[in-house]
């Protein structure tokens, strides 16, 4: 009998505020250590929060872009444990009553098929500082930059059944705070970081035990380590074992899941209403205000996209990805055909990107030379063959549409007369083949095709020659 | 009258009039505390050189033109605001050494204003004793009979203004620090509505209970202190957006008509008899002045005590984990590792009630038990604030005694945690609501010592609590009273 893995993602975004949720330090990135702090996230004595509104803000235009509950009373709760880099040896974050209740995300799956992932909450919270420990000998350093820094943690239901589903339920979540400008999405920098929850049972039985793996900082690491788990879990239980409730660390090196700590050595958090800070109240007029100024969400672009510029589903799913990508495409696609554009963006633009390990933030052709470069085909200035010669030039090495194609004369040879001069030099110059496909060898067609398009050097337009060819030949 | 024995007007009247400077009021003050604080251990600190400065520099304004109610003043704050670049202990061995590097909003408030700060007052460690006996810097004594507590925890502010060292002080109030201190020797302390003075900088024992407050020798120059202190402050989330006002104004209403009522729960078991005298003649000279005094209930008074014994510590156990030997406090030597860093830092830091409470707070927050006790306190705390609520419909202010008892002998609850949190009985439910109350003297023991009336009044009628003290104190003289002090006296 089959297992059914179960997996429940805990999501932290590290909301992209100037300050810090409780003062007003930066959040920027690579500070001189402990240079963005102040009495409050140094949690110096006296000193109290004010809860930033931006991150509130950020919080609400989640809330609204997966159609959750967004509770209207809130509530800030402390979190109790002692590490050094936690300074107030507390961390503020929500329990009971978090801002965001039940949503929903909807992920595509390889096959095309739609899945909902519930969305249990999402809460706000403060970072922790940094440990670091291999600068200094038989001491640790202690980097408080990051303590205070907002955080969303979104937590979904335990409705993924695959390590598939959920990379899919991780990519989407990670697409919409980017749309959303709430997060960076930085998962090397630890601006987007996963938990996952995994457990197995057999088909429609209640849920198993569940191991909770921590450190899953990208998408890769997030299949690898569910899969790693599930063989785990298969092992135990197969073998008669039972699954020990536990946070577990994924190894990236080792590509495994090790123990962190059990149930029994969890910490009891001590969770009770943060005294320093009111309840957090949202009127609907923030709510609205908000609503009002959300971006064009993945879903509703994607539909788009499938009827404004007549594509599959699969390419709008692939062009909607990532708000830089769908923005980038609409450019390329303003005034040519959307499925030229999409073929360029999809095929030499991402490959190119994938290629040279560059995302599309950094990419070094511009949408605007992409698409004079489509329009160029598009008007049969140059063709396909020629316009690839052009996009590696702009790629790699840069400089201007037009500029290449006049610098280099290779404008497309569309004068009819032109090619026709050209063909019967060919077929005058090869009486030959031209007998044989007189006498039904059609597949020469392409030979003469070649010859003809070698002795324009590629510039003249592949159709035009065609035609001219099938003209000279036939009539012959 | 000597000049440690003026008033805040008095004071300002003769700095106006060239009487003499701030820093002449400054030096006399200054001698003054280095005569007497050895015997009363009110001062931690004393900050000559910078009250010197100050004073100074209180002096040039004054000759620039300037001229303001509290411009020149000399007083000092309890060790509990952050001062900086001057130690704030709080009590503590855990903070003996620390050097806030910015000011509590109220030390900022009132140094603007052109006061001088002679220093930092003693005070119970981390604010939690009601008798200045947990400090780790030492006890302070009662400026009338030093064999007995001052009360705390503003222990040393209560004992500092009473006996002229300085002529008025700030104290935080969590459970009746301001007001049990105040009522011990003999001084006005009004422990203000929960959200018009600033915590900001204000060390944090119980957050929600927590209030910072004037203590002075009557009604008006607290009414004078507060009108600085209470401000809307954007660093604290639960300061009051109407939290400033002018004191001053309606300090002089007659109390005709004013609706007073008696609670019964103040009056039962427990009390002492002379005490319940005195204020029960405080209760007549306000009818004498036309106040309507009924009986009232307040029947959740009684469980005041535990509420707080499970809220006030529950908030401290988390407040005071930053004190934790990785920072600004104190470090234990040589640690095995980390635990054994926070572990001995923090028993060798705090004191044992402090570790008590602590250690309280941590079990009534912990999973299983956190609905039995820390829930439940909440559900009564909310049941306390009713029984004002009902109570303020029909009446304007509610009196009876401060405390139980007068001052008792230093030592004399030490070994009944218990026993000493009921010095408290009559204060605790106060900070529970969140109203302000206040202290006034109302008369003297057989044995001389002072007795405190406690006025309550309903939220923002902290300017109603001071103009009834003010128009009592228009009409007796317990707040003139002064202890005789001499220089070494113990």
């Amino acid at each position: 009998m089959d297992w059914e893995v179960v997996i429940g993602l805990e999501v932290h975004a590290q909301l992209n505020t100037a300050t810090k949720i409780f003062c007003g330090c930066p959040t920027a990135f690579g500070a001189e250590p402990n240079s963005h702090t102040c009495p409050v996230c140094l949690a110096m004595p006296g000193a109290l929060p004010v809860l930033n509104a931006a991150a509130v803000d950020k919080a609400i235009a989640l809330g609204l872009a997966i159609g959750a509950e967004l509770n209207r009373h809130s509530i800030f709760a402390r979190k109790n444990y002692f590490y050094p880099d936690l300074p107030k040896g507390y961390q503020i974050s929500q329990y009971e009553l978090p801002v965001v209740g039940k949503g929903t995300l909807t992920v595509q799956l390889a096959d095309g098929v739609e899945k909902v992932v519930g969305v249990t909450r999402a809460h706000l919270e403060e970072d922790a500082g940094k440990s670091l420990h291999e600068a200094f000998i038989g001491q640790s350093g202690i980097d408080l930059n990051r303590a205070g820094t907002p955080l969303l943690e979104i937590v979904s239901e335990p409705d993924m059944r695959s390590p598939a589903e959920a990379v899919a339920y991780l990519k989407k979540l990670h697409a919409l705070v980017r749309y959303l400008d709430i997060c960076d999405g930085n998962m090397q920098e630890g601006s987007f970081r996963c938990d996952a929850n995994v457990s197995l049972r057999r088909p429609g039985a209640a849920y198993g035990t569940r191991a909770e793996i921590k450190n899953l900082n990208s998408f890769r690491f997030l299949e690898k380590a569910i899969e790693y788990e599930i063989v785990r879990q298969r092992d135990i239980l197969e073998s008669g074992g039972q699954i020990v409730q536990e946070t577990r660390l994924y190894d990236a090196n080792r590509d495994e899941t090790r123990s962190m700590r059990s149930k029994e050595e969890a910490n009891d958090y001590r969770y009770f209403p943060d005294p320093d800070l009111l309840p957090l109240v949202l009127d609907e007029s923030r709510i609205e205000r908000i609503r009002d100024i959300l971006p064009e969400l993945p879903d509703a672009k994607r539909t788009r996209f499938m009827n404004q510029y007549a594509l599959t589903a699969y390419d709008a799913g692939v062009l909607t990805a990532g708000r830089v990508l769908a923005d980038y495409y609409e450019q390329v696609a303003a005034d040519v055909d959307g499925k030229l554009a999409a073929n360029w963006v999809m095929g030499d633009l991402l490959g190119a990107l994938n290629k040279a390990g560059i995302e599309i933030d950094d990419c070094p052709a511009s949408a605007e030379k992409l698409r004079l470069l489509v329009q160029r085909i598009a008007d049969q200035t140059i063709s396909g063959k020629i316009a690839k010669e052009i996009f590696e030039e702009i790629f790699y090495r840069g400089g201007e549409v037009d500029a290449i194609i006049d610098g280099r004369g290779l404008r497309q040879i569309t004068d009819v007369a032109a090619i026709a001069a050209m063909g019967d030099a060919i077929v005058t110059a090869n009486p030959q083949q031209a007998a044989d496909f007189r006498a039904g060898k059609d597949k020469l067609l392409g030979f003469f095709v070649g010859q003809v398009m070698k002795a324009s050097q590629g510039k003249a337009n592949p159709d035009q020659v065609n035609a001219i060819l099938l003209e000279r030949l036939q009539k012959g | 009258m000597e000049l440690h024995e003026f008033s805040l007007r008095e004071l300002r009247q003769g700095l106006q009039e060239r009487d003499f400077s701030s820093v002449e009021l400054t030096t006399t003050l200054l001698k003054r505390i280095s005569a007497l604080n050895p015997a009363l251990n009110a001062f931690v600190t004393v900050t000559e050189s910078k009250a010197l400065a100050a004073a100074a520099a209180a002096d040039a304004r004054r000759a620039a033109g300037e001229d303001g109610p509290l411009l020149g003043i000399p007083m000092a704050h309890k060790d509990i605001f952050c001062t900086a670049g001057v130690r704030t202990t709080c009590g503590s061995k855990m903070l003996e050494h620390f050097v806030a590097p910015y000011n509590a909003t109220v030390v900022e408030r009132l140094a603007a204003e052109g006061m001088v700060m002679l220093g930092k007052l003693n005070m119970d460690e981390f604010a939690m004793g009601s008798s200045n006996e947990t400090s780790y810097f030492g006890p302070v004594r009662n400026p009338w009979h030093t064999d007995m507590v001052p009360g705390g925890s503003s222990g040393g502010s209560a004992a500092a203004v009473a006996a002229g060292l300085i002529p008025v002080a700030t104290g935080t109030d969590t459970g009746g620090s301001i007001r049990q201190p105040a009522a011990l020797c003999g001084i006005t302390g009004i422990k203000p509505t929960y959200g018009r003075v600033s915590r900001y900088g204000m060390i944090a024992f119980a957050s929600s209970l927590d209030q910072g407050g004037p203590m002075a020798r009557n009604a008006e120059d607290c009414a004078l202190m507060l009108n600085v202190m209470a401000a809307h402050d954007p660093r604290d989330s639960t300061s009051h957006p109407a939290a400033a006002s002018d004191f001053l104004r309606g300090l002089d209403r007659p109390l005709q008509g004013l609706r007073v009522g008696v609670p019964e729960e103040f009056f039962g078991a427990g009390l002492d008899p002379e005490v319940a005298a005195a204020v029960q003649a405080g209760i007549a000279e306000l009818a004498r002045q036309g106040a309507a005094v009924q009986s009232i209930r307040l029947p959740n008074n009684p469980h005041a005590v535990s509420t707080y014994y499970v809220l006030a510590p529950a908030e401290a156990s988390s407040n005071l984990a930053r004190f934790d030997g990785v920072r600004y406090t104190h470090r234990a030597a040589n640690p095995a590792d980390l635990t054994d860093l926070y572990q001995q830092s923090r028993y060798e830091g705090f004191g044992a009630e402090v570790r008590r409470r602590i250690l309280v707070g941590t079990y009534v927050l912990s999973a299983g038990y956190y609905d039995a006790y820390y829930r439940k306190a909440q559900q009564v705390r909310s049941l306390i604030r009713e029984d004002f609520r009902r109570a303020f419909a029909e009446v304007d202010v509610i009196v009876g005694p401060t405390t139980p008892t007068p001052a008792f002998p230093l030592g004399a609850k030490n070994a009944d945690p218990v026993a000493m949190y009921l010095a408290d009985i009559y204060t605790i439910a106060v900070n529970l609501a969140g109203i302000p109350a206040l202290s006034v003297p109302c008369g003297f023991t057989a044995a001389g010592l002072p007795v405190g009336m406690q006025l309550m009044g309903d939220y923002f009628a902290d300017d109603l609590l001071l103009n009834v003290a003010h128009r009592y104190q228009q009409e007796t003289q317990w707040h003139r009273a002064r202890p005789s002090l001499q220089a070494g006296e113990a």
